[in-house]
């Protein structure tokens, strides 16, 4: 007896949690009509019923419903599921067993076409049974698909599964998730309260999104301030901006940014409809136009209201003359404000939530500004390896051997070309740039040999004209690049492993890119202050640039080694232009955009000095990043900005950063 | 020959007196041998002398090589644009109320011309800036007080830090590029990358055809350009001209001698700035359209290679260059001139124009230390030494 109870209450259990797919049959034949054609405002409570069904087959109809794949008789109405056959046969299934019914016309059976409105209540419906998919990859989807667009119902399916989750990763998302809808629809203040604390370790910025969106106020004004709201704070109208008005001025928004004055108040009243509307100049003039047309003012008259106190003149005497209504004066919008109680009030109307939100949205903005401060610290770091791979080459041309080189940006374009060129053939990328980089230098330094040979050599004693000259060159090169590979940019593609950021949280991100011509640039340091100042090459440099008489005469070759210094220069813009590449678009006026803060940075940080390089770049970098942060919408300034401060900078140490003492330093 | 050295100015007056008779005879007021738009590249040529002039005086003369020079220049047409274009917009708003049956008042107008102006930037009032745009006096006086401060500011802050040779080219250089950062922006009170525009029509003188403003601005031109070199021929023959010679060949035994040198720089710097202003004030109403691209350090370098060209350090060799350089450039850009299309070989003029004058730029340079005119002056003396 026991035993047959707890045989029928298992049956019962079973057949209440999991209905047969008979039942689903028996429940779409009953309901055919509304599938056939739905619309997005009956089609909930179908949907509805059917997930209270909870067959299995459910999500199987549910999906083919959404993709467009069921189809129905038009003799009986029958949902079925069809299969192209011929040209005008299908074969029809029965849509929950797929047991094949008939073979039948085209003619005889219709599509059935949800619209996007039904189609996004029918991928609503869906989340429910894609939370609990086999691929991972369709959980994380329909997360984000939940993200995007959070509503309360996905609260129990969320729950349940989390429970069965066995992926860490989409387990924390999910419960991560369900915490966020927790804050927006839970009822129970106290557990919301109590979700709402915990999540101040978490810096998401949906996490702040769904914060501010709890602690969103609306200003408003009553009489008297009605009972049981949540209200943030009172305002207290500033006076004076009422007495201050100008009427005769066109424009009247608001004051200052960030206070309430009684202007403010009383513009808000009159949007409200709870105040008569200044008279503003338009308004004075739409009275008056009206007045002209129906023929209180005339014509002459009109036609001499060309300044506001005409204008007021006439009105206060249509005014005497009862032919319009008087205006509001300033005593009259002075009293109007007073009236109100003018404040400011929470959406959400408990004040327990409202409160812990505040905090913790404080506590996570102390957070966060602390981490944006060090993102910006690794911005600027980046920034400043840009600056010094596209100045180190100067450094050498211009800051060792003081040749004025403004074709220097181009050779930066021949190295990002080159990586191109190399690209086009050697089609793994991590390949490519390897070779790239080598290519690139050859490339770029034999341009420089040539350059040098043949225009430089002949200038040494010329400085200006160097710099005219090598301009003709930079013209030439720039106008050669645009006719061989086009004006659009073409790409320098990154290996698979520089995709991507180095993410240490929500906040601080770095690509990888830049971290690779971070190390690029320090890789650059090490040679270049190894070169100069630990090889026979470097020795030779220094002594043919402080004195190359005294350096020939002591067996060193002057020319050969100019020629070679400026070969070297050169070749480190090479391969500073496939880093850049990496990073910017390739142009023919790639170097343009570097050329003038190349020399910046070696001036201010002193010339022929590698660290003065360094410490220019890391200076106008940082600085650079500093001041965008500030006015973030807006590097043009921060670039404005910079050039002076770099030309004022340059008044307090003429000679850079990083100046050069005794016999180094030349003239 | 001697007779021309002597009355070289002279000279320069009557030939560019004659030059702008011809062209008025043959214009389209005329005989219509010359288009309407080919006498505003002439006159425009003119004030690219100008400007050549300005930078010979300051590079050729003193050794200092500004790549600011063309700044200021753009900014002479950014204040002569603000007045024409505030004023013709005026006229437009006025003739287009005259309709309603009340007129405008001054606040009125005003907004209205704001929002025609800053409409394309997104905003309706009337920046700070164009607290003067409706006086032609006032303005005609920033053209000089403006580029003029700047000048010595910039000057001042360079020369006391004894900046100079390449590093005060690239200084220079800065400042364009700040300055044309600057206007770039949206909120810069001038329109941003829009620029000015409109500028060739002449509010007041609305039923001037372009014609007759062409010529107009062809002989206030030739007026500039003569008055300029006038002053120029009269500051190199003076014993300040001496003087910024000294500072060019040797700055510190000019100090030595007890010389303020950096007074002088200042003063050639500053008189000059305002030089190329005055022309960039002419040349742009011929242009039509002054924007922050015109003041792009490029435009500056060009400036320097013309003079380089035609020879610095006489001033009729940077007016020789100026229009030689620059009427060959639009020549050759115009698309005048058939492509080449030989086997393989296929010149675009349009695009290899640009190569010419670079490689072309770089054999002068190397060549001759003083340009074409430095060339023909040799081939006479080899002539006349035969």
């Amino acid at each position: 007896m026991k035993t047959f109870f707890i045989f029928v209450g298992v049956m019962l259990f079973a057949s209440a949690s999991v209905a047969s797919d008979k039942d689903l049959k028996e429940f779409i034949l009953t309901n055919k009509a509304s599938f056939h054609k739905s619309s997005s405002k009956t089609i909930s409570p179908v949907i509805d019923s059917l997930l209270e069904l909870n067959s299995g087959g459910t999500e199987k109809f549910l999906l083919s419903w959404l993709n467009k794949e069921l189809w129905f008789r038009k003799s009986d109405g029958l949902v079925v599921t069809a299969k192209k056959l011929e040209k005008k046969s299908y074969k029809i299934f029965d849509v929950v067993d797929e047991q094949l019914i008939e073979v039948i016309d085209k003619k005889k059976i219709k599509q059935i076409k949800p619209n996007s409105g039904v189609r996004a209540i029918i991928s609503s419906a869906l989340v429910q049974f894609q939370l609990l998919n086999a691929d991972p990859s369709i959980r994380s989807k329909t997360l984000d698909s939940i993200a995007r667009k959070p509503e309360e119902k996905f609260r129990v399916p969320l729950r349940k599964a989390i429970e069965i989750e066995n992926n860490l990763k989409i387990k924390n998302r999910m419960i991560r998730l369900e915490k966020l809808l927790t804050v927006r629809f839970e009822k129970n203040i106290s557990k919301r309260v109590e979700v709402i604390r915990s999540l101040k370790n978490d810096l998401g910025i949906d996490v702040r999104g769904v914060l501010n969106q709890i602690i969103r106020t609306a200003l408003k004004a009553e009489k008297v301030i009605p009972d049981n709201i949540n209200i943030s704070q009172i305002l207290e109208p500033e006076t004076g901006a009422i007495d201050q008005y100008d009427f005769s001025e066109t424009n009247h928004s608001s004051s200052i940014e960030g206070s309430f004055t009684d202007l403010d108040a009383y513009l808000m009243l009159v949007k409200e409809g709870k105040a008569p509307e200044i008279l503003t100049q338009k308004k004075l003039k739409d009275i008056l136009t009206q007045q002209a047309e129906i023929g209180n003012i005339k014509r002459e008259e009109a036609h001499s209201l060309d300044s506001y106190q005409k204008r007021i003149r006439v009105l206060n005497r249509l005014i005497k003359n009862e032919k319009v209504e008087p205006v509001v004066s300033i005593e009259d919008m002075k009293n109007i404000v007073s009236q109100y109680v003018f404040y400011e009030e929470y959406a959400e109307s408990s004040r327990e939530v409202t409160n812990s939100a505040t905090e913790t949205l404080n506590v996570i903005n102390g957070r966060v500004s602390v981490f944006s401060f060090i993102d910006l610290i690794l911005e600027g770091l980046s920034l400043a390896s840009i600056y010094f791979l596209a100045a180190i080459g100067l450094a050498i041309t211009f800051g060792v051997m003081r040749v004025i080189n403004m074709a220097h940006g181009e050779f930066i374009m021949m190295g990002a070309y080159s990586g191109y060129v190399v690209q086009l053939f050697v089609t793994n990328y991590t390949l490519s740039i390897l070779i790239a980089i080598p290519v690139a230098f050859l490339v770029t330094f034999f341009a420089g040999i040539v350059m040098e040979r043949l225009v430089i050599k002949k200038l040494y004693k010329r400085p200006l004209e160097t710099l005219l000259a090598t301009f003709g060159i930079s013209i030439a090169l720039q106008q050669l690049a645009k006719i061989i590979f086009g004006t659009q940019a073409r790409p320098l593609t990154s290996p698979e492993w520089l995709d991507g950021a180095l993410i240490f949280n929500e906040i601080i991100s770095i690509s990888w890119i830049r971290v690779a011509i971070f190390v690029l640039s320090i890789a650059f340091t090490i040679i270049l202050i190894y070169v100069l100042n630990r090889t026979r090459f470097g020795l030779e440099t220094r002594a043919v640039t402080q004195n190359p008489s005294m350096a020939a005469s002591m067996g060193v070759n002057p020319d050969q080694i100019n020629m070679f210094t400026f070969g070297l220069g050169s070749g480190i813009a090479g391969i500073a232009g496939v880093g850049i590449g990496l990073y910017a678009k390739v142009t023919s006026e790639l170097g343009n955009d570097y050329i003038v803060q190349s020399f910046m940075t070696v001036v201010v940080g002193g010339v022929g000095s590698i660290w003065g390089t360094l410490a220019g770049a890391t200076l106008i970098g940082f600085l650079q990043k500093v001041i965008e942060w500030f006015n973030p919408s807006n590097t043009l300034a921060a670039q404005t900005y910079m050039i002076i401060f770099i030309i004022i900078f340059i008044q307090f140490r003429p000679r850079g950063i990083v100046a050069l003492r005794g016999r180094a330093a030349g003239d | 020959m001697s007779f021309i050295k002597r009355n070289q100015s002279l000279n320069f007056v009557i030939f560019f007196f004659l030059f702008s008779l011809f062209v008025t005879i043959a214009s389209e007021l005329a005989m219509g041998l010359l288009s309407t738009s080919f006498v505003k590249v002439l006159g425009k040529t003119l004030m690219l002398c100008l400007a050549a002039i300005a930078l010979d005086l300051v590079w050729g003369y003193c050794g200092i090589l500004s790549l600011g020079h063309m700044a200021f220049f753009a900014l002479g047409g950014y204040l002569i644009g603000m007045w024409l274009m505030y004023e013709r917009t005026k006229e437009i708003v006025i003739s287009a109320a005259s309709e309603q049956l009340i007129p405008l008042t001054p606040e009125e107008t005003k907004e209205a011309i704001g929002n025609q102006i800053f409409g394309v930037v997104g905003g309706s009032d009337i920046p700070i800036v164009w607290i003067f745009a409706d006086s032609l006096i006032i303005h005609l006086l920033l053209i000089v007080i403006i580029p003029g401060l700047l000048a010595l500011v910039f000057g001042w802050l360079a020369f006391r830090s004894r900046v100079t040779g390449v590093y005060l080219s690239i200084l220079t250089q800065a400042m364009t590029l700040a300055l044309s950062l600057y206007l770039f922006q949206n909120d810069s009170g001038l329109r941003g990358n829009n620029g000015l525009s409109g500028l060739q029509n002449i509010p007041g003188y609305g039923n001037l055809t372009q014609d007759v403003i062409s010529v107009i601005f062809l002989w206030l031109s030739t007026f500039a350009l003569c008055c300029g070199f006038y002053i120029a021929s009269i500051i190199t023959k003076s014993k300040l001209g001496n003087l910024l010679v000294g500072i060019r060949d040797d700055e510190a035994r000019v100090r030595f001698l007890g010389y303020n040198v950096e007074l002088y720089k200042l003063l050639i710097f500053v008189v000059t700035a305002v030089m190329a202003a005055i022309a960039g004030s002419l040349y742009y109403p011929q242009a039509g359209i002054v924007n922050p691209t015109e003041l792009a350090p490029i435009a500056s370098i060009y400036l320097a290679v013309w003079v380089s060209i035609g020879g610095r350090g006489k001033l009729i060799g940077a007016v020789l260059g100026a229009a030689f350089v620059s009427l060959i450039s639009s020549f050759f850009t115009s698309g005048q001139i058939p492509n080449i299309d030989f086997w393989i070989i296929n010149i675009n003029w349009v695009d290899w124009w640009l190569i010419i004058l670079g490689l072309s730029f770089v054999s002068i340079t190397l060549a001759t230390q003083n340009g074409l005119f430095g060339l023909i002056e040799k081939v006479k003396e080899r002539v006349i030494n035969k």
